[in-house]
């Protein structure tokens, strides 16, 4: 097991930069996901660190050992990875055992060593019975635990998984996602799992990469990300945040401050050390918004749909001051709001987006 | 650390000196010959070889009649090939399958084969038109010894490799492109003239390229029906010359054989100014087209397609069984004249026909076995590798396909009519020497099929090996090599099917001792004794079948498109 440290990756096809200047540290048994719309460079990422692409600048660390930089390149045979790929890339024209215990073949391990590692990899996923299948024959879930068990043999120093459920359905994703859980909890590997579905990633990971367009949003827990974004981009792509501008009046007080949203003044939690400024913007969930009576502080608006997901609505919500600024928010039943009525609405708490955006 | 990348560069550096070698063995060494031998003769810069080409007039009459056979038997192939093509693609004709096996298997069947069998069906001698009572008087000259006999043989052996490519274009044309002429009110000839054959240019530029350079360095056709008409090609001419001079006129016939190269370059560079002038590129991908219902017309139709066939496969098989089976000139065919007197002749007592089977054996098993084992790690480079300078190489193993196969044998005689530097060995006038170029040859029939098959394999496969700590040639034997064989092995199959019967090159290759089928075959018909021509073809061409039939059984192993005959 080792640790894991990416250290200013830049990475160039040609003109377009599908990495630009990553910096990740992963720690010896920790649990890391990337998370990031489509196209953002998560594959590429994984990649570099499997040793498949170079880098353009920048280096990567596995352990103590530099395995890529501008300069070197360790070959992927060499770095004791492992990669659990999103279409499993099980050989066809091998059982289970003997994908299995393939790498093992590789290193020269002896025969009765062998059999015994890969019984050992098949009951730890459950695939004791498995062994003389082909994998043709094998469902989506099971060939999946198959590559896991391919990957986990050979005791690499860490594991990848490029959007491993991906392909599966969405019962098996849930039970899927309890096994990989419940698989790191036992061995403790070091693990790198790529995913654009933030649910996902949040179940599973104790720190989350958000990426776009090749650059790192912010490296945190589920918990930090959710409450406290570095910027517009993690507000608003974690859980459909909404993003609103404001103005700071007050300095910060013990994680608080005072700020203006659409007219109205409420207190938001933020950095330590923010100052009043204009321009700047707060995250607030659809959790936080909640209707008023007229005298109380809030501000005007339309309400534009209201759609019934029982038990409650989704309701949008277009304010008098900024019509541009779609809010939304949950009204439980009985839900009363009906699209085109007027509504008066008020923000209870928020987190200010701080302004350096750095993570 | 370092020791570690030494051994991984060690590997990918063999794998990479390996192939430069191949390529430079194979490829590039004869054609470098052949120039030096026309522009350098005796390593002094001199054109005097072509300007002596240039004033002979035969040369100027048999290049005007490779042209004229070249651009005929293009233009009769293509007619028919797109016909058939349209026929099968668009229209909802039944037993597509079986119909498409019949109308490709002339392709499989050797040419010279082809030339014999049509040769057998029609003229004085014909078993067939006696036993009907048809035939001409003895001493009427055979209709196809004729210009006109070679194109219309051109046209029927070529046009099934015109079908294949139309074909192939066809299925990728989108439906929607059809069904949107059609609600637009066009008819089925108008959408058929208006969208589907210009979409098909492409497809249909490159498969008249592609046979205009087969009939153009065809020899076995214009062989069996040009000679005994005079009526010389370019590889008929090199032929003649050859055999009447010996090695005294290799620089002559060098020209010669430079200029069919050219003739050929003509033709691919025209059809790539053709195919760039436009766009046809069709991006979208879906369904095929909903397929013409002909109504009332399918039985016609459909008659018409199998009597097709009767016309260009069945006859001129039957005429060459019966044959076979002819006693001696002027016997005529009953059922009790018939005699495997023939068969048993050519298999036992003919010394150069029973050492020609072995030759022609071997020959093909060790030059499609060369070539799987070869086309496996080059395919592996030209797919899956990142080096640029090697795809450009790729044109180079083509380079001995694509130009006729006189040019390269004549080329392979330029480069060991001496015995080779340092070793001294000599392999002119052995069955070394055609091996030599059928390795050449045919090497990219099963590169071909292998790149499709690298093409449609997932990466990750190999990728998944190379994270277990794989090197390159433990993933090419535990990986690659397993999951590729099909297809390599397919491709070898087509080599050993094309060389088994090859003719061009041995041709001009051969010597006593080291006869290939295709020669013994060419040998008895020019002497006169077409039974047993007959004999040993009807025997290739039931060994062909065969092989197509056990290539069939593994069929669904196989990358999509690798087997010709498989719709
Ligand atoms: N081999 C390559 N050559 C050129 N561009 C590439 C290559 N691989 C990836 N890219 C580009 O890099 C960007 C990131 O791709 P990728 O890492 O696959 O994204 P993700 O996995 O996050 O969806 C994309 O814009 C993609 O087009
Ligand atoms: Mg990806």
């Amino acid at each position: 097991m080792a640790g894991l440290s990416i250290n200013n990756v830049t990475k160039a096809f040609g003109e377009t930069k599908a990495l630009d200047d990553v910096s990740i540290d992963v720690a010896d048994g920790e649990f890391l996901a990337v998370l990031g719309p489509s196209g953002c460079g998560k594959t590429t990422l994984l990649r570099m660190i499997a040793g498949f692409e170079t880098v353009t600048g920048g280096n990567i660390r596995i352990g103590d050992r530099e395995v890529s930089s501008a300069e070197a390149n360790t070959p992927p045979e060499k770095r004791r990875v492992g990669i659990v790929f999103q279409n499993y890339a099980l050989w066809p024209h091998m059982t289970v055992s003997e994908n299995i215990g393939y790498a093992l073949k590789v290193a020269r391990v002896s025969k009765t060593e062998r059999e015994e590692r890969v019984g050992n990899a098949l009951a730890l996923v459950n695939m004791e019975q498995y062994g003389d299948r082909r994998p043709a024959n094998l469902s989506g879930g099971q060939r999946q635990r198959v590559a896991l068990a391919r990957c986990l043999v050979a005791e690499p120093r860490l594991v990848l998984f490029d959007e491993p459920l991906a392909n599966l359905d969405v019962h098996l994703r849930a039970s899927m996602e309890d096994e990989f859980a419940d698989f790191h909890k036992r061995t403790g590997t070091t693990i790198l799992y790529i995913t654009h579905d933030q649910a996902e990633a949040m179940a599973l990971a104790d720190r989350i990469a958000v990426m776009d367009h090749g650059r790192l949003m912010q490296l945190a827990t589920p918990r930090e990300l959710y409450h406290e974004p570095a910027n517009e981009m993690v507000a608003s792509f974690i859980s459909q945040g909404m993003v609103l501008p404001a103005d700071v009046e007050t300095e910060e007080a013990d994680g608080q401050c005072r700020v203006r949203v659409l007219g109205q003044e409420l207190v938001v939690r933020c950095r330590k050390g923010e100052k009043p400024r204009k321009d700047a913007r707060i995250c607030c969930r659809a959790s936080q918004i909640e209707s008023v009576g007229a005298s109380q502080p809030g501000f005007e608006g339309t309400i534009t749909r209201a759609v019934y997901r029982g038990g409650s609505a989704r309701v949008e919500f277009e304010p008098a001051v900024a019509s541009h600024l779609g809010l939304h928010f949950d009204q439980l039943d009985p839900v009363s709001f009906e699209a085109g009525q007027r509504a008066r609405l008020a923000i209870t708490s928020g987190w200010l987006i701080p302004a350096d955006g750095a993570a | 650390m370092t020791a570690i990348r030494k051994e991984r560069q060690g590997q990918d550096m063999a794998l990479t000196a390996g192939i430069v070698a191949l390529i430079v063995v194979f490829s590039l060494l004869p054609m470098v010959r052949l120039l030096q031998e026309i522009i350098l003769p005796g390593g002094r810069f001199s054109l005097d070889i072509i300007r002596l080409g240039l004033i002979d007039e035969t040369t100027w009459r048999a290049t005007w009649n490779t042209l004229v056979v070249g651009l005929g038997g293009t233009l009769f192939a293509l007619v028919l090939g797109v016909a058939v093509a349209i026929l099968v693609s668009m229209s909802n004709v039944r037993q597509r399958q079986a119909f498409v096996l019949c109308f490709v298997t002339p392709l499989m069947i050797a040419p010279q084969v082809t030339a014999l069998a049509w040769l057998q069906l029609f003229g004085p001698s014909s078993p067939l038109l006696n036993m009907l009572g048809m035939a001409p008087p003895l001493g009427t000259r055979n209709p196809l010894y004729s210009p006109e006999g070679i194109v219309f043989l051109l046209g029927i052996q070529y046009a099934p490799l015109v079908f294949l490519i139309v074909r192939a274009g066809m299925r990728k044309l989108p439906r929607e492109l059809v069904e949107a002429a059609q609600s637009s009110g066009a008819g089925w000839v108008r959408v058929l003239g208006t969208i589907i054959l210009p979409l098909m240019t492409p497809s249909i530029v490159g498969a008249a390229a592609l046979t205009f350079v087969s009939c153009v360095g065809n020899f076995g056709i214009p062989a069996f029906l040009g000679i005994p008409a005079n009526y010389l090609v370019l590889p008929t001419l090199i032929y003649q010359r050859l055999a009447g001079g010996g090695p005294a006129v290799l620089s002559e016939v060098a020209f010669l054989s430079v200029l069919i190269g050219v003739i050929a370059m003509i033709g691919i560079v025209m059809q790539d100014r053709i195919a760039s002038r436009r766009d046809f590129r069709i991006t979208s991908t879906s369904l095929p087209a909903a397929p013409y219902q002909l109504g009332v017309w399918r039985l016609p139709v459909e008659f018409g397609m199998w009597a097709l066939i009767a016309l260009i496969l069945v006859l001129p098989l039957v005429g060459l069984i019966l044959t076979s089976l002819v006693r001696g000139y002027g016997v005529t065919l009953t059922a009790e004249t018939a005699t495997l007197e023939n068969y048993y002749f050519v298999i036992f007592q003919h010394a150069a026909a029973s050492r020609a089977f072995l030759n022609s054996l071997y020959l093909s098993a060790g030059a499609s076995i060369f070539a799987v084992f070869v086309a496996i790690p080059l395919g592996y480079v030209i797919a899956w590798g990142n080096k640029r300078w090697i795809k450009a190489l790729n044109l180079a193993i083509e380079l001995p396909y694509a130009l006729p196969g006189v040019v390269l044998a004549i080329a392979s005689l330029l480069l060991f009519l001496k015995p080779m530097p340092i070793t001294g060995i000599q392999i002119y006038n052995t069955v070394w020497i055609i091996l030599y170029a059928y390795l050449a040859r045919f090497l990219i029939l099963a590169v071909r099929p292998t790149i499709t098959g690298y093409f449609q394999l997932d990466r990750a496969l190999e990728e998944a090996a190379r994270v277990a700590g794989a090197g390159l040639f433990m993933r090419m034997r535990t990986i690659i090599f397993p999951l590729i064989a099909p297809a390599a092995i397919a491709g070898g199959l087509l080599i050993f099917m094309t060389a088994l019967c090859e003719l061009t090159v041995s041709a001009l290759l051969w010597s006593s001792g080291s006869e290939t089928i295709g020669v013994v075959i060419f040998s008895f018909e020019q002497g006169g004794d077409s039974k047993y021509a007959a004999a040993v073809s009807a025997i290739m061409v039931a060994t062909t079948f065969l092989l197509m039939l056990l290539a069939s059984l593994f069929a669904n192993k196989l990358p999509d498109g690798v087997l010709p005959w498989r719709d």
